[in-house]
């Protein structure tokens, strides 16, 4: 393993973050900070309690898998696409090192990132609505796992995309809707039988209800089932990505 | 002199059909120049690129310092520094962060001495923490070989690398070769200026439409294909060659005050003895002489032209 070759493009993505910082995490920040005040004040009001947990609270882990999803996808995304697009991408590919040092690199910067702003949304939010993590080793883990699936889903988009639009396509019109419709201002037991079905072939419902749980013992699905899934994720992203780097797809063909 | 990378029997075809290199087999000398000659799209690029690992090989294989480029691509890619022929740059990097990154793409430890030398050899010194979108193309071309060369590899390989760059800064450039060769860091060199490559390699590689169609040593192939020519300046006008000139390879230049004979020097007898009696007998004065020999460039032109 070349862990000066990893730690090198790992702080390449860094500095990059430190230079957008605004971009990277003002602005999620604010954004969460928005969600709040739009569901917790307006609809809160309404909504007093989800099982026994205050609205607002309830949609703290929501929120931050809201950020987290999206911003792994962005950033490991943006990460590999931009040297394809500005040509550099030519001494990642010449220089000795394996494509699973590239991937801990880009995977492991983006992952970096989005667990940051996550632990950030969490401090911000105890700040507004009174919160409790029942189970901080679980919180901690679906938080990282979830990073990291998603940085590697972002990586796949970064290298599939031809285009900014490409680029943009599947955290907008994919991710994000399936985020918002996986229970993140929600329980799934509050909709009616059949939109609970379907639901349940969103496979965010599975994160979200696992990272609820670890903060209320309140879940969707089993614990046991949220982390097969993000199993199931984590190793499907992993053997595309595999696949990629074998056949050089869109890198050297 | 031992091989330090050899290619053999490389064939690519691209998905779309287009087939880049056909059957290519190449031999580089350790410590050589080598110069590699070929028209747009001859496939200089995609063969570079392919010995470097940025694109797939098809058939064939290639070994760097006897390693396989591909089931011992660390060994063989460590030992190979690349300035690519795009000036592909990370705009908001400084130069000292974008060189230091590369070091460390290469899995060596950091050594700001050797960086220091380098920016300083390249005169990038005082453009150090100044961003790379801010530099002229000249000065991108120049951060690019600081990067290629920032893992001290054994092989460099420059593609077009003085393109778009102006005189001062070609010499420049050029200084930094010969110190490298000097060094014994062995230079794969293309380039569309052919006086450089007539200047500066020890061998020249001519690929043509995928197929190498000559590797010679550059005096020799200069010696084998080039052509002499004899000018005679005349000292009065001639409306025609005399017909006593008609048995040598004589031509009038059109303002007729020029005899050109064209002779080949490997020849056991040039002929120039024997058109100087004739001159002489048929009364022909002329005022000066002079020879030149043909360059690198007439020589790629035509060798090209025939392949084609």
């Amino acid at each position: 393993m070349k862990w000066r070759a990893v730690g090198a493009i790992y702080a390449f993505e860094m500095a990059r973050t430190r230079r957008t910082l605004t971009q990277s995490i003002v602005a999620p920040v604010i954004s969460t900070v928005l969600y709040f005040v739009v569901f917790g004040a307006a609809i809160g009001s309404r909504i007093t309690e989800v099982e026994g947990v205050s609205y607002g609270s309830f949609i703290v882990p929501g929120l931050i898998m809201l950020s987290v999803l999206t911003q792994s996808i962005a950033n490991a995304s943006f990460g590999i696409y931009f040297p394809r697009f500005t040509g550099t991408i030519y001494e990642i590919l010449s220089a000795p090192i394996s494509f699973f040092e590239i991937v801990l690199g880009y995977v492991g910067a983006a992952a970096t990132k989005s667990i940051i702003l996550g632990s950030i949304i969490l401090a911000t939010a105890g700040f507004i609505v009174p919160l409790e993590i029942a189970h901080p080793f679980w919180m901690a883990l679906f938080l990282v796992l979830t990073a990291i699936t998603f940085s590697l889903l972002g990586f796949i988009i970064g290298i599939w995309a031809d285009g900014f639009e490409k680029l943009q396509i599947v955290p907008l019109l994919i991710v994000t809707p399936l985020t918002f419709l996986g229970g993140s201002f929600y329980s799934i037991s509050m909709l009616p039988p059949l939109w609970q079905t379907v639901s349940y072939f969103n496979p965010v419902v599975y994160l979200i209800s696992g990272f609820r749980w670890s903060f209320y013992e309140l879940a969707d699905v089993s614990l046991g089932v949220s982390l097969g899934m993000i199993a199931f994720f984590l190793a499907l992203c992993l053997s595309l990505i595999w696949w990629i780097f074998k056949t050089g797809y869109r890198l050297k063909s | 002199m031992r091989s330090i990378i050899s290619v053999n029997n490389l064939t690519k075809t691209y998905a779309g059909g287009f087939t880049a290199l056909k059957d290519v087999s190449l031999e580089i000398r350790d410590g050589e120049i080598f110069g590699l000659l070929g028209p747009n799209g001859a496939g200089k690029t995609t063969l570079i690129n392919i010995i470097c690992g940025i694109v797939n090989p098809g058939d064939g294989s290639i070994t760097v310092n006897g390693h396989d480029t591909i089931k011992d691509y660390r060994a063989a890619r460590s030992l190979i520094g690349l300035v690519p022929q795009e000036l592909t740059t990370d705009a908001f990097e400084t130069v000292w962060h974008t060189v230091n990154f590369t070091r460390g793409l290469f899995g060596k430890a950091s050594n700001p001495g050797h960086i220091e030398k380098l920016l300083k050899d390249l005169s990038l010194w005082d453009k150090k923490d100044e961003r790379l979108m801010t530099l002229s193309g000249g000065m991108k071309r120049r951060v690019l070989i600081a990067k290629a060369l920032s893992h001290e590899p054994q092989i460099l390989f420059l593609d077009e690398p003085t393109a778009g760059v102006d005189v001062e800064l070609r010499k420049d450039m050029w200084a930094v070769v010969h110190e490298l060769r000097d060094a014994g860091v062995t230079i794969i060199l293309t380039t569309h200026y052919i006086e450089e490559a007539e200047q500066m390699a020890d061998r020249i590689g001519v690929i043509n439409q995928g197929e190498i169609i000559l590797v010679e040593e550059k005096t020799e192939l200069m010696r084998k294909l080039g052509i002499k020519q004899l000018a005679l300046e005349l000292q009065g006008r001639m409306t025609k060659l005399p017909a006593a000139l008609k048995t040598h390879k004589l031509e009038l230049a059109e303002d007729g005050m020029t005899l050109i004979y064209t002779y080949d020097t490997r020849a056991e007898r040039t002929g120039i003895t024997a058109l100087l009696n004739d001159l002489g007998k048929a009364g022909i004065k002329f005022r000066d002489i002079h020879t030149t020999q043909s360059s690198l460039e007439d020589i790629f032109v035509n060798l090209v032209k025939r392949a084609s």
